[in-house]
């Protein structure tokens, strides 16, 4: 039995090719980044069953769901998959309950995995199971769909943008749920986003699509820090860092610990000892030769320079920077590279202005 | 009222009940079919069922007429089952009918199952439901309000029937004398005040089906 998600296939139509040779791991979430008519719905549909390309193969923790070479193909309705649509997706002629029950009642009972009560509560939707889904908001209506999907005992979870058609209020509802079910469930998880965001908040794994190829994939951190991504991924570079809180100041600020150094954040809840995942935006990295004490910016780590590369706007190149094993993205211009005499190796300081706490 | 008026509505609304039934059971998934399919027969088989709405009524007739005779592939067919021939029979009815009232089910119908979109069906799909499971648990409760309006349409169409029962059915009272048919011997034998009665009673059970039909239609929420 071999673990991992692994899909095989090519689709050709007009003005569209998707060409994937995919191996993910069989665990924890992965995303699958690209824009539109990058071909990651595609990809999903294809992993769900509900589009066969010719010659294809997909298998997910050692069962085969497809292999052409054998003609052999698992009709959707047979694949231990739940599926969350972009869109609300509920049966309007069912309430809430009849919606989450459809998927549970068409599982053998030795098959189940989930309590119906246990996953309300884990969404938060017990007291909504009387009512039509045409009486939920938009944030609702994606928790209970999770929920119906969550039912079917999957033994992965296919998730299509879902939060996209949402407001980012209802965005910042859902996403702690994801994470929930991301701590709580031994579940795989595979996330279509185009939103770096969620992509950062949410994800072990990271697969960037691009024109219908896959351009980069692995554990989140490695490729985040990587200088050749493609469109939002390159004009935002963004690096992902895990930290500890270390200790809660009397001046409003939180001391994070990371494995680099330490970082000052405005004030958190968590006690100390808390995990948390932060968010680092290359254009709020600068850098300098020697400590800063004259200056107003406060997180200022040591560094070493990697590798530094050209970027799509004129004069601005991005460096990839190490500290203590976590990767930095600094995006500085041209012209202070230079008078930095900035190369691999050289040691820096980089300062952080600004960091965002993903959870 | 007199009994033969009695015996003529009684029988249009067994003749209309018995061809909705039969219509809804095999327009159905005819229904189902031209929503669904691809096939290059689509189109074909759509004109085909929309004919009788634009055929005047004693085409169709004549035909089947034809068909159902002594010398017809469906006569013959009938003949050798034991059946006897169906023209001037309520069974003959009944098939004309059925023709008929068609396009008036099946549309209806088909228009609900293109409507519901292929996301709720694949969304079955992925909760485990097969496509036969699918059919019944989700594309038929959704259609309802097609099913619901294809059925009082067949009804009341057949109801309204006169053409093609003068074509197959004759006027044989307690047998093929519809109510229609009965409407027009009153008028040949002048018996307006009797003609009244049944043409006024026509004219409002068509009215009141389709308000029914209208009224629903306005309140219906659109689908989520």
């Amino acid at each position: 039995m071999e673990q991992g998600i692994f899909a095989r296939f090519r689709v050709d139509r007009d003005h569209f090719a998707l060409d994937l040779d995919l191996s993910l791991p069989g665990s924890g979430i992965t995303a699958l980044f690209g824009h539109s008519g990058s071909g990651k719905t595609t990809c999903l549909r294809v992993l769900a069953g509900l589009e066969r390309p010719s010659g294809g193969y997909c298998a997910v923790n050692g069962e085969i769901w497809q292999d052409d070479a054998k003609r052999l193909f698992v009709p959707p309705h047979r694949r231990a998959i739940g599926v969350v649509f972009q869109e609300s997706s509920l049966f309007a002629h069912l309430d809430v309950r009849g919606n989450i029950e459809f998927g549970a009642r068409r599982v053998p009972v030795a098959e189940r995995r989930f309590r119906l009560d246990e996953v309300c509560e884990l969404l938060g939707i017990s007291h909504l199971l009387a009512r039509s889904p045409l009486a939920l908001s938009g944030g609702e209506r994606q928790r209970v769909a999770i929920a119906r999907a969550l039912l079917t005992a999957p033994r992965l979870l296919l998730l299509d943008e879902p939060l996209a058609a949402l407001d980012p209020q209802r965005k910042a509802e859902i996403l702690p749920y994801l994470e929930r079910l991301h701590r709580e469930l031994a579940l795989p998880m595979l996330y279509v986003s185009h939103s770096p965001d969620e992509v950062a908040r949410l994800a072990d794994h990271l697969v960037v699509l691009e024109g219908g190829r896959c351009v980069a994939s692995g554990p989140l951190k490695h490729v985040l820090g990587r200088l050749d991504l493609p469109g939002a991924l390159a004009d935002d570079a963004a690096v992902v860092i895990d930290a500890t809180v270390a200790e809660h100041a009397a001046d409003g600020l939180t001391r994070l610990h990371f494995a680099g150094g330490e970082i000052h954040v405005s004030q958190r809840s968590e006690p100390p000892g808390t995990a948390l995942r932060c968010h680092i935006h290359a254009r709020d990295v600068s850098l300098a030769l020697v400590p800063q004490t004259q200056s107003s910016i406060l997180n200022c780590v040591a560094a070493t320079v990697c590798e530094l590369a050209e970027t799509a706007t004129p004069g601005h190149i991005l460096v990839r920077l190490e500290s203590g094993g976590e990767t930095l993205l600094a995006r500085i211009t041209r012209r202070s590279a230079n008078a930095l005499a900035l190369q691999p190796g050289q040691p820096v300081r980089a300062q952080i202005k600004a960091v965002a706490l993903l959870a | 009222m007199a009994p033969e008026d009695l015996a003529a509505i009684w029988l249009t609304l067994k003749l209309a009940s018995v061809v909705t039934l039969l219509l809804l059971l095999f327009g159905t998934p005819l229904a189902w079919w031209l929503a669904r399919t691809r096939s290059r027969l689509k189109p074909v088989i759509g004109a085909v069922v929309a004919l009788p709405l634009v055929l005047p009524p004693t085409v169709l007739g004549f035909y089947l007429l034809l068909a159902m005779g002594p010398q017809g592939w469906v006569g013959q067919l009938t003949q050798s089952l034991g059946l006897g021939l169906l023209p001037f029979t309520f069974g003959g009815l009944v098939v004309a009918s059925v023709f008929y009232s068609l396009p008036f089910v099946v549309q209806p119908i088909q228009n609900a199952f293109e409507a519901i979109g292929e996301r709720p069906l694949e969304v079955a799909a992925t909760l485990r439901a097969s496509p036969w499971d699918t059919f019944w648990s989700v594309a038929l409760p959704l259609a309802r309000p097609g099913l619901f309006a294809g059925a009082v349409l067949g009804f009341a169409h057949t109801v309204g029937e006169f053409g093609i029962v003068l074509m197959i059915g004759g006027n044989i009272p307690q047998q093929t004398r519809l109510v229609s048919v009965q409407i027009y011997d009153h008028v040949e034998a002048l018996e307006y005040t009797q003609a009244h009665t049944l043409a006024a009673g026509m004219l409002v059970f068509s009215f009141v089906v389709l308000l029914a039909l209208y009224t629903l239609n306005r309140q219906r929420r659109p689908l989520a």
